[in-house]
């Protein structure tokens, strides 16, 4: 051992660096969601048409609105990496933080998969524009896993200032996409008095499409896996995660306006790359140009950020001991938790090796979903043990207890909207943590240190 | 070969470098630093030890 390492043994601890802005969580929570905008929430359309979509945009809109506030008060709070895995192991128990911290590393994992697939499918579809039919997508999967785990190795500052510049790149193309069509002379560019049709489903349609109105906003959670990091968790935390969910509320509907103003929803439900297209349509080299670098961006930014959450929730579980401590160790120069980077990506790989988006995407989506039903009942738990002045809060969302009751009702009206497009999906999710939970229950509890994981100086809770 | 084929290439020794460097990093890491220290970080430092919290901070601001 290098005789000028502290050790252990003299009391000092080997933690994360504290470098990140209320900007880096934005950065964070946007990058990881802005990727939806570009590809995926038109799904929606095929199910609900184009008024169907903009109702799941804002139904939707309000579930992750809650979620958000929710989250923005447990974590100034809880500020620890791991997030809502952590919020359960305090709040709830351990096989809640079990459930909780399986959700987000196959959340983010499969995400992550989803995000390095596109960017593959996005480097065969250049090809085949200049006429080179056939390129094998795999190499350039790989090297975006490779290079954002690296880069997710050697820092978090670089990391999330990377995820900055080009998620701000990517959304600054849907304003520009916006002032391009002419929002202001409706009719010139924009044809929604010919395009915009009833319900084709009628009202279960709506339903139907809530499952895709996702797309717009999955993955805001995560900015709270950044709360170690941050120089002020009570500050940042609320400040970029909020700022992440105004952003996301404009840029969904701008998305929704622009595109079907533009396609037909018969065309609008079923294409890939939907803002691409509607910059196709226009006739602008530029604008063509742009939308297909920024739908590039926000693929990976989204995986950057999704390698960044995923391994600070396995990190936090093997801190714990829920999974093998090996992976709780910490990076002496860079500060990253690097065997759990190293852990995750060929997990990543693999996943994107099955090729399979559409089961990919479902998994991550579900997983998403059964975590924001945790948060709901969480909150509500939360304030019951320890009431407003009990402890500091960083910041305390208003309404309570509105918020997670609505999240709760729009969490399951969204399990009824997964059942009737991917019931067997969600049955067969559902069945694998039911697997893992037995597995953890009979053979991994023992292992968790009981007593040294509840880090928190807080009064012995209300009732216990 | 045309510029698709290097560049898929180029794409698999790319990846290939960046995995390799961080599996080397962290086979010398282990090697060097003693398990504890690597092991050693607590989840809530601020209030378990805030003079640590705060002088890391400081570190922090001044490394920056």
């Amino acid at each position: 051992m290098q005789n000028n390492t502290t050790t252990a043994d003299s009391g000092t601890h080997m933690n994360m660096l504290k470098v990140l802005t209320p900007f880096h969580v934005w950065a964070l929570g946007v990058g990881i969601v802005l990727v939806g905008e570009f590809m995926g929430w038109n799904f929606s359309v095929a199910k609900g048409g184009a008024y169907g979509a903009l109702i799941a945009c804002w139904v939707i809109g309000l579930l992750y609105s809650c979620v958000a506030m929710i989250d923005s008060e447990v974590t100034s709070t809880v500020a620890a990496a791991g997030g809502q895995y952590t919020q359960a192991k305090h709040i709830v128990g351990p096989l809640m933080a079990f459930n909780v911290g399986l959700y987000l590393v196959m959340a983010y994992t499969m995400l992550e998969a989803a995000d390095a697939l596109i960017v593959g499918d996005l480097m065969v579809a250049a090809a085949a524009t200049f006429g080179h039919v056939g390129l094998d997508p795999k190499p350039f999967v790989v090297l975006t896993i490779a290079f954002l785990a690296w880069l997710n190795y050697r820092g978090v500052f670089t990391t999330l200032s990377l995820n900055f510049v080009i998620t701000m790149i990517a959304f600054a193309s849907i304003l520009v996409l916006f002032i391009a069509v002419e929002p202001t002379s409706p009719g010139t560019v924009l044809k929604h008095n010919e395009l915009l049709t009833d319900l084709p489903y009628g009202w279960i349609g709506v339903v139907a499409s809530l499952q895709f109105g996702m797309w717009y906003y999955l993955g805001i959670e995560g900015t709270c896996q950044a709360a170690e990091e941050v120089r002020s968790a009570g500050r940042s935390i609320p400040l970029g995660t909020m700022g992440g969910m105004m952003t996301l509320l404009i840029a969904a509907t701008l998305t929704w306006y622009i595109c079907t103003g533009l396609l037909p929803w018969q065309y609008l439900g079923q294409a890939f790359t939907p803002l691409y297209d509607a910059a196709s349509i226009l006739g602008s080299t530029k604008l063509q140009v742009l939308l297909f670098v920024a739908t590039m961006f926000a693929a990976i930014a989204s995986a950057n950020g999704c390698i960044n959450d995923a391994a600070r929730a396995w990190f936090s579980m093997g801190r714990d001991s829920y999974m093998p401590s090996f992976f709780g160790a910490i990076h002496p120069v860079y500060r990253t938790p690097y065997r759990a980077i190293i852990f995750l990506v060929p997990i990543a790989v693999s996943f994107a090796f099955t090729g399979l988006l559409d089961q990919v995407i479902t998994f991550s989506i579900l997983s998403g979903l059964l975590g924001y039903t945790f948060m709901s009942l969480n909150v509500i738990k939360f304030r019951k043990m320890w009431p407003l002045g009990s402890i500091h809060r960083g910041y305390v969302h208003p309404f309570h207890p509105l918020p997670a009751y609505t999240l709760l009702a729009l969490c399951s009206t969204t399990y009824f909207a997964t059942f009737l497009g991917y019931g067997s999906s969600l049955l067969s999710i559902l069945a694998f943590y039911i697997v893992a939970s037995i597995w953890f229950t009979v053979r991994r509890y023992k292992f968790v240190k009981r007593g040294e994981q509840f880090t928190m100086s807080w009064p012995r809770p209300k009732g216990f | 070969m045309n510029i698709w084929d290097i560049l898929s290439y180029a794409a698999w020794i790319g990846a290939g470098l960046f995995l390799l460097w961080i599996v080397v990093d962290a086979i010398k890491v282990s090697i060097t630093y003693d398990e504890d220290l690597l092991m050693s970080s607590r989840e809530g430092l601020d209030e378990l030890d805030p003079d640590q919290a705060r002088s890391q901070a400081r570190g922090n601001s001044h490394a920056k």
